[in-house]
This record gives structure tokens, C-alpha cells and sequence, in this order.
């Protein structure tokens, strides 16, 4: 779950990590109000869930209110790479005497929380990781124990901080850490975090993005989920039935049991000319209901030409797939071709099934796949 | 040999009471597993499909002799499963659990290497030494004995590829799944440690996917010590869309790393037969 700009920097701020004067908004009227209140210069952020919005267009500088209202006027509703703008970040445009990073992330092969800290922060920080990497420093932090405080020291030490500022900058990364755990986040990250020409220290950017299992366990962001729009309808249809769901835009929609399956199912219609339209995966063990609820879902994807279904029951079992098949189509009908492939647990009783409704079943994944793709051309 | 299970292991269930618990705990019970006891606290006493309940794994350990542990734990719980079960240095131990929180993760990993506790998943569908041990959710049926040893991101994908092996008559040595989260308990490589000392295998399948870079460093140690049997490999997920996850938690591409093209190239670097469909990995392990 990523967490938009303006609400990491709420988290920063209730942590004890200073952020700039700002203010939300979702009208350019008051765009114009908060530029007057916080005092121009002020940056007009797009609030996007994506990075590079910067390099995009996404980050604007008015020096007067009026400027302010049009800057977000402009702004709102365009998209950055695909995705709406639906609010701005109004805030102090900042003197920036010098970028840092500052991240902590999860290294997966070393299983282990991992702070990343660099003096040369800011839009090109990806190209420094890959030109030098010696200018990252990298500390991993024991997840059983959490940080020390001597650890933040010694990042800040090595990323070339001393005297005063060696307190403040550890102090920070201690904060940052907090967050990471307090949130069960994947990810907390500044960039910039700056020093002004004043000599303050303050977090320009700030990135938060939650694990998605951790979810339940942080009951105010159920709610999010619904409202924050990064799941289109069909999309959140899935979740809620617990099922797994990505959209794509091509013309074989696909659902089958097991995620690695259905990818290599999506591979397998590629492979073969085919386009798919879509990843579903039911689940393990899944009921007819869920099988009708996925029919419905992929049933409304504008471009599917015909339905793959590829099942093979191990717990999950093919007469209850295939009751939830027929069921599907005499309750909410299916328009387009069903190409079903089904073998495993009851697949026998399936078949029968299903071929007693003229819908034929295939044994093999490539013989389903392919006939898939014919149909769709 | 095979690896990890055997018919001298003996499981406790962990979670037994719980609908999955129940209901696996009689299919591996049909399998042949030596299922010796199983545990859910508040619940000690009762008795599932013939096997008692405790409250704990050491009141369980107390009455029977046991050498591993299958958890069916809910998410919420799954961590504190995992380290009552390390506590009482059960070995391996196989969480099927989905969902569990990365952080949690992150500390049954970490609490399991100091411990040298071979954690299986989570979010496998576990481990199987055909025709002796079945310690999982799979459906046994579909494995046969053989010198294959299979090494898994995924459930049913694996089920696909083993039952084409099973079909073309190459049978299997011990399939595992490692699990499909980002933060697994073991890594192909130190399974494949394993299955380099075991006589019985004479090849390893490994069956991948996007996100992480666990099949990349696999292709680097294959290298690095020369990996003398043979490798073949599958990966899922060509398709897949950068950003998004598909279905598992560690199935995601990040910016660029984690595709199914890198992993491809690196493994095909290190002289592993890639499969380009799942059907594919007969084939190649026939030749």
C-alpha cells in the first residue's frame, strides 16, 4: 500500500521529523489560499503514486497566489504516466543548499531490513546506486533486535556528518526506522532530505509504502484502500473476494488456481500470438462462488474475446469449478467463448459437467492456450 | 536419500484444529506422513481424524517423539507458531501459511539462522519425498519416485511440471516449495547445497518467477562452484507488468529488476536448460 507525499509527510511530522510548511488541496481556490498562508515562493507537488513525477512535469514553482491557483488548476486532473492527479501538496519552496538520501528498505536474498544513506540525493540518485556505488552507504539492521542508536550514528558519520548535525541526522534515521517498524513498511524513504541555506534540516520528499499482508494488523488503513483509487473497480472487486487480479489490455482473459500457474498461463497465450487480457488467480481450495465472482470480473473486461480457464485441482476441485462455470453463465451470462482446461480432484465429474452443458474440456495447458488464441483472432 | 523428510520423520501439526489443519492432516495421514501429534492452544485434549491435540508443542513433545513441525496457522499467529516450534528444536519445519506479515517474516528468518532451523516456505505448499513423506498440501498422487529433485516458488505451477515429469516416467527425489514470498525460509541455493550431497538426485528443476533475485545468485553459485549434476529450470512470468504483484507477494517487478528475462539469461549463462512452457522440462531433463 503506498501512502501518497502529502500523507507520509503527516507520519514524518507526527514522528519528529521536520517537513516543509504545506498544505493539501484538491481545488485550485484553495491552492491560492494556502500559497497566501504558507508565503510565496511556493512548489505546487502533484500528489501521484508514482516516482519520477518530477522529471514528468509534476513538480511546479509559483511566486505569487494567483500563479498558484493556475499552476493547480493545470495540474489537477491531467495525468502523470497513466495515473490521475487528483490532489497537490502546496508548500514552502525551499533554498536547498544540498540533497541527501535516505531510505530504508527490505533486502529480500539477505532477508534483512537494509538503510541506504548517500550524500548525493535527489532525481539522479538511481543513476549514482549504478555509476557508484560506493557513494551509498549501507547499513543492515538486525530485525529481531531494530536499529541502535550507535548504528544511526555510524551512517551518519559515514555519509560525512559531525559535530551538531551528527545528533540531528541520527536522530532522524532513528525516526525513520520507527516508522518502518511502527508501519510494517516495505519502504521509507527521502529524497531529498535537505539542508536549506539556513542550515535546517528538513525531509523535501517523502515516500511510505506498506506491506499489504501487514494490512490487518493496521485497522484505520482498511478504509484506504477502498478511497484511494489505485485499484480500478474490477480490481477491487477481486480483492475483496480474495482473490488475486491485475489488468492488462489485450484480448484472452485468463483465470486459473495458483498464481505461478496462471503466469505461466499469461506466458503460454503469449508465447502463442495471444494477448492476454488479464491475471486472475482463485486461490487455493476455491468454491463455485468464487469461480462465478471471477467469471464476472473478467466477463466485464472491455476487451476479452474469449475465457481461458486453465484449473488444475489438487485441493481445489474440478466439479466445483465447473458447477461455478454453468452457474456463471445462466445467472449473469458469459458473451464470449470458454476455453477450459481442467484436470486433477473430481476432474472426471467436471468434465461431465461441463460437456453436458456443450462446453468442451481440454486436458493439456497448451492445447488450451492455443485453441484460446485462435479464438481470439 | 532424498532430502529433508523421509518416512523417519515424524510431524507435529501446528494449527490442527483449523479447517485446513483438519482437513490436510487426513490426506498426509493417507499419504503415509508420520503424524504424531498435533497443537492448538485451548484445544488439548480433543483428537483429529486419530491424532491428539495439545496445547502446545512442548506438552506434545512431552508425550510423543517428534522431529518436525507443519504449521497451518493463520498469518496473525503464524510467526509465534514458528517460533514455539523453533523453540523446541523441531527440524525442518513447514509453514503453508499466506499472508504473513514481512516483518514477521523477516524474524522467523532470522531467529531460524541462529538457530540453524531449515524453515520450509512460508507460503508453500511444502515439501514431499514421493511414496515416503509427504509434508505439505500437494497432491501426492501426481509424484513419483526418482532421482529429479524439484526446487519451487509455486503450488499448482509445480504440480504441472511434476506431473508431466511423472508422465514422461522421470520420477522425483523430493520436491519443495520454498514459498512465494519475498522472505523465504530457504533459498534455491541452499537447497541445491543439499541435493548436491544427495545420491539420489541426479538433476534439479527449478521452477521461478519474477521479483527478487533469488534465481539470478542461483545461476551465479551454479557457477561459482560448478554445480556437477544437471540443472533445468522453468520461470513464470515473461508477461508480468512492471509494478504490479501478481498473485504471490514476492512476485513483483521493481523498476527493472526482477523480470523473467534476467532471471532466463543468467541461469542460460550458467548452462541451465531454460524451458520455454512448463511441458518443456521433460524434455529436457531426458536429455
Amino acid at each position: 500500500m503506498r501512502f501518497f507525499e502529502y500523507e507520509a509527510k503527516s507520519v514524518f511530522e507526527k514522528h519528529g521529523i521536520r517537513v516543509p510548511k504545506r498544505g493539501y488541496t484538491t481545488k485550485p481556490a484553495e491552492a491560492k489560499r494556502l500559497a497566501r498562508e504558507i508565503g510565496c515562493p511556493v512548489a505546487l507537488k502533484a500528489q501521484v503514486l508514482v516516482g519520477g513525477r518530477g522529471k514528468a512535469g509534476g513538480i511546479r514553482f509559483a511566486n505569487t497566489p494567483n500563479e498558484a491557483e493556475e499552476l493547480a488548476r493545470l495540474m489537477l486532473g491531467t495525468k502523470i504516466q497513466g495515473l490521475n492527479v487528483s490532489g497537490v501538496l502546496v508548500e514552502e519552496k525551499l533554498k536547498i543548499e544540498h540533497e541527501y538520501y535516505f531510505g530504508i528498505t527490505i533486502d529480500r536474498s539477505k532477508r534483512s531490513p537494509v538503510v541506504l544513506a548517500s550524500s548525493i540525493g535527489g532525481m539522479d540518485i538511481e543513476e549514482v546506486a549504478r555509476d557508484s556505488p560506493e557513494k551509498i552507504v549501507r547499513r543492515y539492521v538486525d530485525p529481531v533486535l531494530g536499529m541502535c542508536e550507535f548504528e544511526a550514528r555510524l551512517i551518519a558519520k559515514d555519509v560525512g556528518f559531525a559535530g551538531n548535525e551528527l545528533a540531528e541526522i541520527s536522530n532522524a534515521i532513528m525516526k525513520l526506522w520507527e516508522i518502518m517498524h511502527e508501519f510494517d513498511a516495505e519502504l521509507v524513504e527521502s529524497n531529498p532530505f535537505v539542508k536549506t541555506s539556513e542550515g535546517v534540516f528538513t525531509a523535501a520528499d517523502a515516500r511510505l509504502i506498506i506491506d499489504d499482508n501487514a494490512i490487518f494488523r493496521h485497522k484505520d488503513l482498511e478504509s484506504r484502500v477502498a478511497t484511494v483509487g489505485e485499484l480500478n473497480k474490477r480490481e477491487m472487486e477481486a480483492r475483496e473476494a480474495g482473490m488475486s487480479y491485475v489488468e492488462l489490455d489485450g484480448e484472452v482473459s485468463i483465470i486459473g488456481n495458483g498464481a505461478g500457474l496462471v503466469m505461466a498461463t499469461l506466458d503460454m497465450v503469449d508465447l502463442f500470438g495471444g494477448k492476454p487480457a488479464n491475471f486472475l488467480d482463485v486461490g487455493g481450495g476455491a468454491s463455485s462462488e468464487r469461480m462465478i465472482k471471477a467469471l464476472k470480473i473478467v466477463g466485464s473486461h472491455p476487451n476479452g474475446k474469449v475465457i481461458l480457464i486453465n484449473i488444475l485441482g489438487g485441493i481445489t476441485r474440478c466439479d466445483d469449478m465447473a458447477r461455478g462455470i454453468i452457474e456463471a453463465r445462466n445467472s449473469i451470462g458469459i458473451n464470449i467463448p470458454l476455453v477450459v482446461r481442467m484436470v486433477g480432484t473430481n476432474e472426471a465429474e467436471g468434465k461431465k459437467i461441463l460437456n453436458e452443458a456443450e462446453i468442451e474440456v481440454l486436458d493439456t495447458m497448451e492445447g488450451a492456450a492455443k485453441k484460446a488464441v485462435e479464438v481470439s483472432q | 536419500m532424498a532430502i529433508l523428510v523421509s518416512k523417519e520423520t515424524k510431524a507435529i501439526v501446528q494449527g490442527i484444529t483449523g479447517r485446513q489443519g483438519v482437513f490436510h492432516t487426513k490426506l498426509m495421514l493417507e499419504y503415509g506422513t508420520k503424524i504424531v501429534a498435533g497443537s492448538t492452544p485451548g484445544r488439548g485434549g480433543e483428537t483429529i481424524e486419530g491424532i491428539p491435540v495439545y496445547d502446545s508443542v512442548r506438552e506434545a513433545l512431552d508425550e510423543h517423539d517428534a522431529n518436525a513441525s507443519i504449521i497451518f496457522v493463520p498469518a496473525p499467529s503464524a510467526k509465534d507458531a514458528a517460533l514455539e516450534a523453533m523453540d523446541a528444536k523441531l527440524n525442518p519445519i513447514v509453514i503453508i501459511t499466506e499472508g504473513i506479515p514481512l516483518h514477521d517474516e523477516l524474524v522467523i528468518a532470522r531467529v531460524a539462522s541462529e538457530k540453524r532451523t531449515k524453515i520450509i516456505g512460508p507460503n508453500t505448499p511444502g515439501v514431499i519425498t514421493p511414496s515416503e513423506c509427504k509434508l505439505g498440501i500437494m497432491p501426492g498422487h501426481v509424484f513419483k519416485r526418482g532421482n529429479v529433485g524439484i526446487i519451487s516458488r509455486s503450488g499448482t505451477l509445480t504440480y504441472e511440471i511434476a506431473a508431466n515429469l511423472t508422465k514422461s516416467g522421470i520420477g522425483q527425489s523430493t520436491c519443495l516449495g520454498i514459498g512465494g514470498d519475498p522472505v523465504t525460509g530457504m533459498d534455491f541455493t541452499e537447497v541445491m547445497e543439499m541435493f548436491k550431497d544427495d545420491d539420489e538426485t541426479k538433476s534439479v528443476a527449478i521452477i521461478g518467477e519474477i521479483g527478487g533475485d533469488a534465481e539470478e545468485r542461483t545461476a551465479k553459485y551454479i557457477s561459482e562452484t560448478k554445480f556437477k549434476k544437471q540443472v533445468v529450470a522453468f520461470i513464470a512470468g515473461k508477461t508480468a507488468p512492471s509494478g504490479k504483484r501478481m498473485g504471490h507477494a514476492g512476485a513483483i517487478i521493481t523498476g527493472s529488476s526482477g523480470t523473467a528475462e534476467s532471471k532466463i539469461n543468467a541461469l542460460r549463462d550458467a548452462g541451465v536448460g531454460v524451458a520455454s512452457k512448463p511441458s518443456e522440462v521433460a524434455e529436457l531433463i531426458g536429455e
